[in-house]
């Protein structure tokens, strides 16, 4: 309402800094151009066309990035009014510029996991036809007929464009056109799986469904958050709340709280979890290695724009809510990761607990929370590219032996695989001299910093969930050298040298982040620092 | 950047920069970890010259140690503290975390056990594992070991030694299920992995207190801080130190997953767990006295710990024929010597590590023995088989017989030295304590002259029941002459180190002064002296009676209810199973149930749609999707129910 009343003032040009944008405009460009590619360039050399105009485009991208950092930073594409508040529709600062480089990463890595074709026409883990029934007479003519679906390529670009503007939105409205434009084109590459066709349909919809249903929460808070503030502007709302209005305080508290909720389900904080573990398995499994990095990154970072930036001043009415969420998830996470009997189903009961850690750094409220946090989403994407990398190539008949049964013995047959997973079960248990160590340091100190008892009960519990996940992680690894192989199919397949370039450099850098992570640390560090 | 001089809590020596070898102090890590990497990134090429390189890789470490050594004894005492700044390794806003080493006499004692014991074990292993297919990976495996141990002992902040100590936990791992073709060895892997959890666990947790705190976990300035703390969260800091120990130091109660560790490659047991890692538990808590000194309740939780586990290796140790395990209860036992004396306090702390010294030598010499028996009597472990190996053996046997001696604390030789003066600190006091602990300790001292004559006499002595395939020979000298080695320091390192007070002095810097002159004994020191060597006399000669001069069955008979128990390790696993595991089973079936009926249902749904019955997938489908929404909505009103309630 006061919008309105107040009268129009002079017609203020939106600010708009292209050279800031120039990462955004390059990933949007190509995923448009890839689609142009789908269409016109005949299938003989499409594949190749998509994998590279990909790499291209995310390359570039990451240049503009860095060339942005230098001095393009700031409030872009809005303006600043009378009042002295900023509204701006996309923020770049240094949380925006680490958690866009650290996607664009993750997304080049993936890219060579979804290029792995093990000698066929298209992607190896993709279906040739995702429209055609599963098992139908339509899909056996395709699989003849040599199509491919490499339009996940392009789908994969609007995705990691979406990722990209997420954590950088300034406003409520981009957050949420962000959080689609990230969500709709995951929905579908996880319905594409070529095999178990049935199961990566309906984790596909389980996922849509669930997340059409959080999509309206975060709305219907940002409803409530524009009534109570008349902007749906951050800082607007942030001004708002340090100077109340009178009859409306009804409104803040349920709309951060709904809005809390459409970004805890997309990084699958309980009890907005159920969907992990369902996707994380039924989906092709690089784009669940890219979804585990990629969303995590993302919705992290804007889980920290909107708190931080936004609503801040209300910190004693959200932090206990989001500390119960914090523990609740570590719990729930790590315990029933014990029972799991399902390779990728197991890494989603993991990466429910991973975001309930990252979450210790979110509720820190400090300089140093934010960059634990961003440290967090850097170290665990990369494992988890690596991980799930490596999951995508232990096959059975062809087909990824998935179940933990499957994995028994892999360690004599292959010790160099074998070897290298069981190093990123060790990070995803936080063992010293891995990143995930460091990582996990990085968020639970500044809790410690906080010297209540709650976070100090919560950092305790933390380390009790850390613990549990031990023996979760232990238990796969004497599997695969302790035990006798009960399956004599399952092998390690050839993989192309792109797969392995994505597991390698996930590795290693999983070591040296925990060997020396100083640099990465100081980097957070300095990228800790909000706009507003 | 940093500041080299750091105060060193109340004891006034201050750690300098190192110069000089001392520099070079990282080269103690680096060289076996080069050569664990080498051994394992070589592959099968590594074959033929690995396990000698990495020998030579220990021995190289054992020389800069040395190095070290002469360095920091050129320096008086109070300047024998160095510390070695490597780089910054976590800097994680206020919480700076630098990875530094720390060179002072206590480190440096643990450097030269490590490295020489070590080294001698890597020559020994030479000779046993011969004719092992995959030895290189051993080596590779004994590398890391050494290297992690290093680490742990020279870290300079408690951070870092955790690495180490998570470290040396995987290399055990690794060595004790080296055998894995075997289940029941895997299984012990396993175990040992679990009970080192819980410890590490206290680890972790005693770090993050010190976070909390005091904000900074390096020694330096945790000891300055202790002034200043609370005493509750000094105690609690040092109870989950202790708990750390007494993971991996086989403490009571979590001392259960030693004896089936034995059921790694003799060598391993000699080095690991015995001489070095299991003594790591009592280096942390001298490493950490000031911590200790500020809470005394932590301090007597030592010492009752100490005390427990002593009495309860040397009653286990009396039943066992397995001659590993015995020696594996005797270790417990010896650690719980060296626990106790670490929480005496000043007037401990320079015994524990004297006797940790010793029996590193002592008992790694006496498993070095116990594997040549068995690499001659075809790997058999059962005493009962055994008896009158003297003859067949000599070189084992004598180099054996001295680690026997050492151990019954019988002058000259190196346990007297270190352990009559343990039992003489147990006696200084008031009140009910130096009676209680003093008592404790002796009666210790006669029981385990006990159980270590008898395993002696029935391997060596009494009459042959060797198996018929046995042909009893000594083994080659690559492996008599570490044993031979280890038993001269059996016999001459604890006078050699006592004359004159010289390792009081020596760690006097480190952990404070206090033995000796100004605290007496409750009981005249004379009376102490004998009083023990009356008893061990009196252990010894029973066992003599009953497994020397008379008939050893070849099966064990029935035995007595305690006898059966002491079998059982006190029924230890049994109260484990029934005070850990049951409940954590029935938490997780409790939870397991939940998820297959509220989250997993998804899974039987999965499957079934692989199956193909269609129909039926599509009504759990919707169904699931549905109750997924549910709890999401479920979730949602809880929130915002609760908010509405607090607000």
């Amino acid at each position: 309402m006061t919008a309105l009343l107040t009268a129009p003032a002079a017609f203020t040009t939106a600010t708009i800094d292209y050279v800031a944008l120039l990462p955004l405009f390059v990933v949007f460009g190509g995923a448009l151009l890839g689609v142009l590619v789908e269409a016109f360039v005949p299938r003989s050399s499409r594949f190749q066309a998509q994998v590279a105009l990909t790499v291209v485009v995310l390359v570039a991208a990451l240049v503009a990035v860095a060339v942005g950092a230098v001095n393009h930073r700031g409030v872009t594409a809005g303006t600043a009014g009378a009042d002295g508040i900023l509204r701006g529709a996309v923020v770049i600062d240094g949380p925006s510029l680490f958690i866009q480089s650290i996607i664009l990463v993750f997304a080049l890595l993936a890219v060579f996991t979804y290029a792995e074709r093990l000698g066929g026409v298209g992607s190896d883990t993709f279906t040739p036809m995702g429209a055609a029934v599963p098992g139908s007479a339509g899909e056996a003519e395709a699989l003849r007929a040599g199509a491919m679906t490499a339009e996940v390529f392009p789908l994969l670009l609007f995705s990691v464009a979406g990722m990209m503007l997420f954590p950088s939105a300034g406003d409520l409205l981009t957050m949420f056109v962000a959080l689609e434009v990230l969500s709709l084109p995951l929905y579908i590459m996880c319905g594409l799986s070529r095999r178990r066709r049935l199961l990566s349909q309906e984790a596909s919809l389980k996922y849509f469904l669930l997340g059409a249903f959080s999509s309206a929460f975060f709305l219907f808070g940002a409803a409530l958050l524009y009534g109570y503030a008349g902007s749906v502007y951050l800082p607007a709302i942030a001004a708002a709340i340090a100077s109340p209005v009178s009859g409306l305080g009804g409104l803040l508290v349920p709309g951060i709280l709904l809005i809390a909720v459409g970004l805890l389900f997309k990084v699958g904080a309980v009890p907005f979890h159920m969907w992990t573990p369902d996707v994380y398995q039924g989906a092709p499994t690089p784009v669940t290695g890219f979804m585990a990095a990629g969303t995590k990154a993302a919705a992290f970072g804007a889980i920290l724009r909107f708190f931080y930036v936004g609503v801040d001043q209300a910190v004693w009415d959200w932090r206990p809510v989001l500390m119960v969420v914090a523990a609740l998830t570590m719990v729930v996470g790590a315990v029933l990761s014990v029972t799991q009997t399902d390779m990728k189903r197991l890494l989603a009961y993991s990466s429910i607990a991973h975001a309930g850690f990252v979450l210790l750094g979110v509720t820190a409220v400090s300089r140093e929370g934010v960059s634990g946090t961003l440290f967090y989403v850097l170290a665990y994407g990369l494992t988890s590219l690596a991980a799930f990398g490596i999951i995508a190539l232990v096959r059975e008949n062809g087909s990824e032996a998935t179940h933990l049964s499957q994995w028994a013995g892999l360690g004599k047959r292959h010790p160099w695989t074998a070897g290298v997973y069981a190093f990123l079960l060790l990070a995803f248990a936080g063992i010293p001299l891995t990143s995930g160590f460091t990582a996990k340091f990085a968020v639970f100190a500044p809790m410690l910093a906080l010297h209540t008892a709650g976070s100090t009960a919560l950092v305790v519990l933390a380390l009790l969930c850390s613990a549990i996940t031990v023996f979760v992680y232990a238990r796969i690894i004497v599997l695969m050298y302790f035990t006798e192989p009960t399956h004599d199919d399952v092998a390690v397949v050839d993989a192309s040298g792109g797969t392995i370039a994505t597991i390698a450099v996930g590795s290693v850098l999983t070591l040296v982040l925990g060997v020396a992570p100083a640099f990465v640390l100081n980097l957070a560090a300095q990228a800790s620092q909000f706009v507003r | 950047m940093t500041s080299f001089v750091i105060p060193l809590g109340e004891v006034g020596a201050t750690a300098q920069t190192a110069t000089g070898i001392t520099a070079y102090a990282w080269l103690l890590v680096a060289l076996p970890l080069f050569g664990a990497a080498v051994l394992l990134l070589g592959g099968r090429r590594t074959n033929s010259w690995g396990p000698l390189f990495a020998t030579v890789m220990s021995w190289s470490a054992f020389l800069v140690g040395f190095g070290i050594l002469i360095n920091l004894l050129g320096y008086a005492g109070e300047e024998r503290s160095r510390s070695l700044h490597l780089f910054s390794w976590i800097p994680a806003g206020q919480f700076q975390v630098d990875a530094g080493m720390l060179l002072d006499p206590l480190s440096v004692s643990f450097v030269l056990l490590v490295t020489f014991v070590g080294s001698l074990i890597h020559v020994y292993s030479l000779g046993y594992m011969a004719h092992d297919p995959d030895k290189r990976r051993f080596f590779a495996y004994l590398n890391l070991f050494v290297a992690a141990m290093l680490l742990l002992v020279t870290a300079n902040s408690y951070l870092l030694v955790y690495v180490g100590w998570e470290g040396v936990g995987l290399a055990s791992y690794l060595l004790i299920g080296f055998w894995n073709w075997n289940p029941p060895y895997a299984s012990a892997a396993n175990k040992a992995f679990v009970a080192n959890r819980v410890g590490d666990l206290g680890m972790s947790i005693a770090i993050m207190v010190m976070f909390w705190q005091f904000g900074k976990t390096d020694f330096a300035s945790v000891n300055a801080a202790v002034g200043g703390a609370n005493q509750g969260a000094l105690t609690a800091i040092g109870l989950f130190l202790l708990l750390a120990a007494c993971g991996k130091s086989a403490q009571f109660p979590l001392q259960s997953w030693l004896g089936d560790a034995m059921a790694g490659p003799t060598p391993v047991s000699a080095l690991i767990h015995a001489a070095t890692m299991v003594t790591a538990g009592v280096y942390l808590v001298v490493r950490s006295h000031a911590i200790f000194d500020a809470a005394p309740t932590a301090q007597l939780a030592v010492v009752i710990v100490g005390a427990i586990t002593l009495l309860f290796g040397a009653i286990v140790g009396c039943a066992k024929d397995d001659i590993k395990k015995a020696l594996a209860a005797s270790t417990m036992s010896q650690i719980g010597y060296m626990m106790l004396a670490a929480g005496l306090g000043p007037v401990g702390y320079v015994f524990a590590i004297f006797h940790l010294l010793t029996h590193g030598f002592f008992k790694a010499g006496m498993f070095l023995g116990a594997g040549s028996v068995m690499h001659g009597m075809n790997d058999k472990v059962d005493m009962r088989g055994f008896g009158n190996l003297s003859g067949a053996m000599k070189i084992t046997w004598a180099t054996f017989g001295l680690g026997w001696l050492a151990i019954l604390g019988v002058p000259p030789f190196s346990g007297f030295w270190s352990k009559d003066k343990i039992i003489e600190a147990a006696f200084i006091g008031e009140g009910w304590r130096p009676w209680v602990f003093g008592l404790v300790t002796m009666l210790g001292a006669a029981i385990t002259a006990f159980y270590m004559s008898r395993l002696f006499f029935m391997t060596f002595h009494g009459e042959k029941r060797w198996p018929k395939d046995a042909h009893p020979h000594e083994s080659p000298s690559v492996m008599t002459v570490p044993m031979v080695i280890l038993a001269f320091g059996s016999a001459f390192l604890g006078l050699f180190l006592a004359l004159g007070d010289r390792f009081a002095t020596w760690l006097e810097p480190v952990v404070g002064g206090g033995h000796g002159a100004e605290h007496h004994p409750v009981l005249p020191i004379p009376v102490i002296t004998w009083g023990t060597l009356a008893l061990v006399i009196l252990g010894a000669g029973v066992a003599w009676l009953r497994y020397w001069r008379d008939q050893v069955p070849k099966t064990a008979p029935a035995g007595s209810l305690l006898t059966r128990a002491a079998r059982q390790d006190l029924y230890q696993d049994q109260v484990n199973e029934g005070l850990l595991m049951r409940p954590g089973l029935h938490l997780t079936r409790s939870l397991v149930f939940a998820d297959q009926k509220g989250i997993d249902g998804a899974v039987g749904g999965l499957a079934a749609l692989i199956g193909g019955t269609s129909a039926r997938v599509r009504k759990i489908q919707n169904g699931l999707a549905r109750s997924y929404a549910l709890t999401m909505l479920l979730g949602v009103v809880v929130i915002l129910g609760a908010v509405w309630v607090m607000q």
